[in-house]
């Protein structure tokens, strides 16, 4: 029983970290109708612009907030940029096609980013602990082995993710974001400024990115598999519905757990590999049943 | 917007058709680098009628750039610096073209088809830097006549050139390497009937390059009594928790580490992570360099790994610092220079050199075709004064080909990370070939009865 708890807890807290990539997406979903597949790469160039700016900046009085801030600038520019140069001249196309400008847009800092800062792996090191602890001694025998950075991970995304539904539900850029999300012309018709609210919530999910690239960073090192890390969220956002900050950390948790459990007791018996494509089979289970997603919006459309 | 089912079959097709073909990864550029312009005659063009053409496969983005990019840099700094240094091979000088695969199979068989042709008389011999582009380039290379060098990788069945003739896994293959680590389990065990009730766990790269030396292993634990747990990593391997779980659930004696990439760091750290020790955990020869173990830091001491050849810079390495990286014509940084999978790809690229020299004393001081290069790999003899001109003494161990055996010598050193450098942990190591040959026997022969090809090239 206390492997079982272990593989589950495991499971669990790689579901967070999963989530913490998939936030990203819904971010920028819900708040424009886009699906953003660059923000595989976005986490990458986060990540790799930050550890290279700590390297160039370790001599000097505070190299991480200062490597912090520079990064988080060079989001910002990353924001105005996608929208001038991509969304701005796609406002009102097809769903689609805008989902094909982000393939573009990640092939363009998958390069761009490993030209710019090199592609080697950078360690990365911002005093996340490290080491593992047992847990639950006294319930299970030999206790529950925990990786301590899992945990402080755990901690910054469950952070991240409630300071993200505040921000939805409680501000007024929080329901302009979800308002341009649902009819684009309207919202505009309205005086909600379009191209404003697509910086803003670039920016946001460039830094959700940053967050990720980080942790995942710290666990990793820095380099490019960071921004294969995305393609995990994915069977998070079909079944937590793409929409929904609650989804993504529910999808999160159920992927992560799922993963893991299927390729402990399954695995050995169809010769192990599996969990890569187990998350997949889970997700297309649930889109069987409700194709929105757990906590996506039911659309109905007259036809 | 309205989103359908269709479009969230497609958010699943992509990614798996990205992600989920092993290797098959990486970013779109599929770009050529390389002979630009001409420096000092140390870079010649493609296109000179008098220089001799080798392809140079490499894979200096995506996810296994770490250490595609010092493998590809120390390849092509030798080749420069046998045109800047002694003006060719014999006087003919060397041109070539990187071709950036990307370490995915589909695009490093569209860049040989690409390079094959290339120089006056086409490529040379191709080192295909993957074992899965090995295994698809092997039907190839015997229609277009060109030679594959695998040094370390590739079908281990390969060495037999009486049904292979086109390969040569020069330097060991993997099962020469399963060998060798398991008769060094058994060293440290006082005999390899020691090892009998151990438990070993293969922890690999779940691609042909991973699964390859699982026959051998297989095979051992039968003849040895030990339990082999085999345990797949799916491509890149940035993913291990479930790998580690079961490790720390089944306790293995040893783990041996069959990664590449990422894969291999993300490793060290689940290993410490479980607490699992480190120096129960041994590499293969591409689990053992510098980008493997520095993200772990101080968690990697203490884990060795097998070795072709470990850190450090012998005459070679000075020569290319004042023939290249002093004026400026090195092909990554200077620090890089004698790191390991910088000096696994120099020695790589001495054995092209000298195959290519050892051709020409049959052929010609010209440019040759590929097989007439073929010619000169399989007679290459490399003695220990043939060593000592190439300034790689220490380096290198001398070996000669046959057409029976295209591997020529199967030992190897394990080397161990002392959280700074690498450093040689045991002597000489030398694989069981009595155990290798019968298998090599069997799988070289299931394969030309499958191919319809013959089993007796070297009797003609």
């Amino acid at each position: 029983m206390g492997f079982f708890v272990e593989v589950l807890i495991s499971g669990l807290m790689a579901g967070v970290l999963y989530s913490l990539v998939a936030l990203g997406f819904v971010l920028i979903f819900k708040a424009s109708g886009v699906f953003n597949f660059a923000q595989g790469a976005m986490v990458l160039f986060a990540a790799l612009t930050f550890v290279r700016l700590l390297d160039i900046l370790k001599d000097t009085f505070a190299p991480i907030t200062l490597a912090l801030i520079i990064t988080i600038a060079m989001m910002i520019m990353l924001a105005i940029a996608i929208e001038r140069l991509v969304l701005r001249p796609l406002v009102n196309q097809p769903g689609i096609s805008l989902f094909m400008a982000t393939l573009g847009v990640a092939y363009f800092l998958d390069g761009f980013g490993q030209t710019l800062w090199g592609s080697d792996i950078y360690t990365l090191d911002i005093g996340i602990p490290k080491g593992s602890i047992f847990i639950f001694e006294s319930i299970f025998e030999g206790g529950v082995l925990v990786a301590k950075e899992d945990l402080v991970a755990t901690v910054i995304a469950g952070v991240l993710v409630v300071t993200l539904a505040i921000f939805f539900q409680k501000t007024r850029i929080g329901r302009a974001l979800r308002a341009v999300a649902d009819d684009h012309q309207a919202a505009q018709s309205i005086g909600i400024p379009l191209n404003y609210i697509w910086v803003i919530v670039w920016t946001v999910a460039g830094l959700v990115a940053l967050v990720a690239g980080v942790i995942w960073g710290s666990k990793l090192g820095v380099q490019f598999s960071l921004s294969l890390i995305a393609l995990k969220a994915l069977p998070v956002l079909i079944l937590g519905g793409f929409e929904s900050v609650l989804g993504a950390v529910i999808g999160g948790l159920i992927i992560g757990s799922g993963e893991k459990l299927a390729e402990i007791y399954l695995g050995p018996y169809v010769g192990g590999g599996i969990e890569y494509w187990f998350a997949y089979m889970l997700a297309l289970g649930f889109l069987m049943f409700r194709p929105q997603g757990l906590f996506g919006e039911v659309h109905i459309d007259r036809v | 917007m309205n989103h359908s089912l269709l479009f969230r079959a497609l958010l699943i097709c992509v990614p798996l058709a990205i992600g989920g073909c092993g290797q098959d990864s990486g970013t779109d550029t599929g770009t050529s680098t390389g002979n630009q312009s001409n420096a000092e005659g140390v870079i010649v063009d493609v296109s000179d009628p008098n220089a001799q053409f080798v392809p140079v496969l490499s894979y200096r983005t995506g996810a296994y750039a770490p250490n595609g990019t010092p493998v590809a840099n120390g390849f092509t700094d030798y080749l420069k610096l046998i045109n800047a240094r002694d003006g060719g091979i014999n006087g003919v000088k060397i041109s070539f073209e990187e071709c950036e695969t990307g370490y995915s199979t589909s695009r490093s068989i569209e860049c040989y088809e690409r390079l094959k042709g290339q120089g006056p008389t086409g490529a040379a011999v191709f080192n295909p830097m993957s074992t899965g582009a090995t295994f698809a380039i092997t039907e190839k290379a015997p229609v277009d006549k060109i030679p594959l060098i695998t040094m370390g990788y590739g079908r281990s069945e390969s060495r037999n050139g009486g049904v292979f003739p086109w390969n040569f896994p020069i330097y060991g293959t993997y099962w020469t390497a399963a060998d060798i680590l398991i008769t060094h389990l058994g060293n440290i065990n006082g005999g390899l009937n020691n090892l009998k009730g151990k438990k070993i766990a293969l922890v690999y790269h779940d691609s042909p390059f991973g699964k390859e030396p699982i026959p051998l292993l297989e095979k051992r634990a039968s003849m040895l009594g030990f339990e082999l747990l085999s345990i797949p990593v799916t491509h890149p391997g940035v993913e291990q928790k479930s790998a580690w779980t079961m490790i720390r659930k089944e306790q293995p004696d040893y783990v041996l580490l069959w990664g590449w990439g990422v894969m291999n760091s993300t490793a060290i750290k689940e290993a410490t992570g479980v607490r699992y020790p480190r120096d129960q955990m041994y590499g293969i020869w591409w689990a053992g360099s510098e980008p493997d173990v520095r993200p772990a830091a101080a968690d990697a001491v203490g884990y060795q790994a097998i070795s072709m050849v470990s850190s450090g810079q012998a005459q070679v390495h000075k020569d290319i610092l004042s023939y290249l990286y002093d004026k400026g014509l090195g092909s990554g940084e200077r620090e890089g220079v004698g790191e390991v999978l910088y000096n696994v790809a120099i020695i790589n690229a001495a054995l092209v050199v000298e195959s290519i020299r050892t051709a020409q004393s049959k052929y010609g001081d010209k440019p040759l075709t590929g097989e007439e290069v073929r010619w000169g790999i399989e007679n290459l003899d490399i003695t220990e004064e043939t060593i000592e001109k190439l300034g790689l003494t220490g380096y290198m161990y001398p070996l000669s080909l046959s057409c029976s055996d295209h591997e020529g010598k199967r030992a190897a050193r394990l080397h161990r990370w002392n959280g700074e450098s690498w450093e040689y942990s045991t002597d000489w190591i030398t694989a069981d070939d009595s155990v290798i040959q019968p298998m090599v026997r069997s799988a070289s022969d299931t394969y030309a009865k499958e191919a319809g090809i013959p089993t007796n090239a070297c009797d003609s």
